[in-house]
């Protein structure tokens, strides 16, 4: 399943710091969108306000409405915990569970959902989501070892493989490459490509090349300065934000002269 | 070989003074830790001898009895109410430590933590005049009470101690007693768990309990045996409030409420040293002997449960 995220008029809060303003925009199903900017713009902030992983974080609160599929994130008596079972996540540096093997690092957020399953359901649904992940071959001699034993780039595709486990709509990376080596790098960017025939996907990169080799369109943030929030200044395909964006900053940012 | 050598030297690393002093007072604290837990063994050791050794008839504080069967009561008493007091007091650490690291407010997660480590501070022979004048009053009439409605259970079989000075009084106090340490130890450890991995069990659509199921008690895990240990550690060795809580009369009973209790090792210590003479003094030493080893054991089983799973620890 894959799912439309459509945003209107976001605003997120720390506390009493704006830290990103006035966000409009729609994510299109089965497509990879990419967030570009410089550090401290917010592209965390707002990735989080897609599963309400911002209300981990004491005094952190939104404003405006997130739709998927219409139906508004932050609703009266939506319960974020079944938000985050829809919409799930990677995270910057790879966080396997590291007190569980790696079939039961696949599992973890099947099991969370109290589905009762026999075991022969169990080992396909690993080796599916390990495929899923390109890690199969790796690691299918040592399922019941532990997840931290694995190289930085694998243990991010057991990440990978846990979170598409549970089946989301979404799927959402903050820099999922910026601790891998390049070749890990190319493994997680192929890896995309496939997933986002079924997935919503949404990556945060400081790495152009990656944006534009992975992305169908291509949003970019930026601070006027230190204190101030984060706006999304222009969003727009790819290709266009990297040839020849509307917004002077765009094409100062993509073109390196700044940021 | 001579030519050698200038290059050789060259090449160690030179040893700074500050490494110098530092790992000279590090093995210098290493060695006298060893020493003095060899010196505690020694004395241990010799000072039983005679324990052992001389015909029990002669010695007027076995009253007849081998000493086997003298300390047996003794090393029961102290294990059972040790454990009844671990029972006791781990889940409410494990609970209360829980609620100050990862549920309560901040401030009010700072007031109980102080309150918790006030416990601490209070001398064990506070705990035991409690125990014994008021706490034991208190629990009396709830002992007739569940001799009453669950006599059948052996634990509770009686007859009912007129007092409440029973062994359960004294597991209670003691579990008061080793509360602080093992909350403080517990959220401590609990507070470490990685930020990465609870936010990875929270991404998943784990609930707040979920995400400490999967993230913070796994990882907590080898910190709270620990935790649990240095508390056995406590309860075993804890003397006084035992001393004043406990009507002791040296049975083997699992009866948790009866007016004949089992006694503990160190509590027996403190009651009979002072009417103990001549080899009656040996005896007590061999019943600390028998507390140093099974004391011991405790923390060897302990370590070795903890390091069975070290690769899943999340050391690594
Ligand atoms: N937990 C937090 N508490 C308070 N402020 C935060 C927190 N996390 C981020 N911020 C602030 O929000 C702004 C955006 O941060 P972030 O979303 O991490 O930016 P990016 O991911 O684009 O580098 C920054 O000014 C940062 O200091
Ligand atoms: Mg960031």
């Amino acid at each position: 399943m894959s799912k439309r995220i459509q945003v209107n008029d976001l605003n997120v809060f720390y506390s009493q710091f704006k830290a990103v303003e006035g966000v409009n925009m729609v994510i299109e199903p089965r497509s990879v969108t990419a967030f570009i900017g410089p550090s401290g713009c917010g592209k965390s902030t707002f990735l989080r306000t897609l599963n309400r992983m911002h209300e981990v974080i004491p005094g952190a609160r939104v404003e405006g409405e997130v739709l998927v599929d219409g139906n508004d994130l932050y609703g009266p008596g939506v319960d974020p915990v079944l938000v985050r079972r829809q919409v799930g996540m990677v995270f910057q540096r790879p966080n396997p569970f590291p007190t569980m093997s790696i079939r039961d690092n696949v599992l973890a957020g099947v099991k969370l959902n109290n589905r009762r399953q026999s075991k022969s359901e169990q080992d396909d649904l690993v080796e599916k989501s390990l495929r899923g992940a390109n890690l199969w071959n790796e690691v299918k001699d040592r399922l019941n070892l532990p997840g931290s034993g694995l190289s930085g780039g694998q243990q991010q595709r057991l990440c990978i493989a846990r979170a598409i486990a549970v089946s989301p709509d979404v799927l959402l990376m903050d820099e999922p490459c910026s601790a891998l080596d390049p070749i890990s790098t190319l493994a997680i960017e192929d890896l995309i490509e496939e997933l986002k025939t079924e997935y919503t996907i949404v990556i945060v990169t400081h790495n152009m090349q990656q944006a534009s080799r992975v992305s169908e369109k291509t949003a970019f943030f930026n601070i006027a300065g230190t204190g101030q929030p984060g706006k999304l200044i222009e969003y727009a395909d790819t290709a266009k934000i990297f040839s020849n964006p509307d917004v002077q900053a765009t094409e100062d940012y993509v073109s390196g002269r700044f940021g | 070989m001579t030519t050698a050598s200038p290059q050789r030297a060259a090449l160690r690393a030179v040893r700074r003074p500050g490494d110098r002093i530092f790992s000279g007072t590090a093995l210098g604290a290493g060695v006298v830790i060893l020493l003095l837990l060899a010196a505690v063994a020694i004395f241990l050791i010799t000072e039983s001898l005679p324990a052992f050794t001389a015909d029990p008839d002669e010695i007027g504080m076995l009253r007849g009895a081998t000493f086997l069967e003298y300390v047996a009561p003794l090393v029961f008493g102290t294990l059972w109410a040790a454990l009844l007091a671990l029972i006791i007091a781990a889940p409410l650490a494990v609970g209360i430590a829980l609620f100050i690291s990862h549920f309560a407010p901040r401030r009010l997660a700072a007031v109980i933590g102080y309150v918790v480590d006030l416990l601490a501070a209070l001398p064990s022979v506070v705990y035991g005049l409690w125990g014994a004048t008021t706490f034991a009053p208190i629990l009396q009439p709830f002992y007739v009470w569940l001799n009453e409605n669950l006599g059948w259970i052996p634990l509770f079989e009686g007859p009912v101690s007129a007092t409440g000075r029973t062994i359960a009084t004294a597991a209670l106090v003691l579990a008061v007693m080793i509360l602080p340490i093992m909350t403080a130890i517990c959220r401590e450890v609990f507070l470490q768990a990685p930020r990465l991995h609870e936010e990875a069990a929270l991404a998943l659509g784990a609930t707040r309990w979920e995400m400490i199921r999967m993230a913070v008690l796994p990882f907590a895990r080898g910190g709270m045996v620990s935790a649990a240990m240095l508390a056995l550690g406590r309860a075993l060795g804890e003397t006084m409030a035992v001393t004043m809580v406990l009507s002791a009369s040296g049975v083997i009973t699992f009866d948790l409420i009866s007016s004949t209790n089992p006694t503990t090792i160190p509590a027996n210590i403190a009651l009979s040293f002072p009417e103990a003479y001549g080899e009656g003094v040996n005896v007590l030493i061999a019943t600390g002997l028998i507390l140093f080893i099974v004391t011991f054991a405790v923390n060897a089983i302990a370590r070795y449960i903890v390091n069975r799973r070290a690769a899943f620890s999340g050391a690594n």
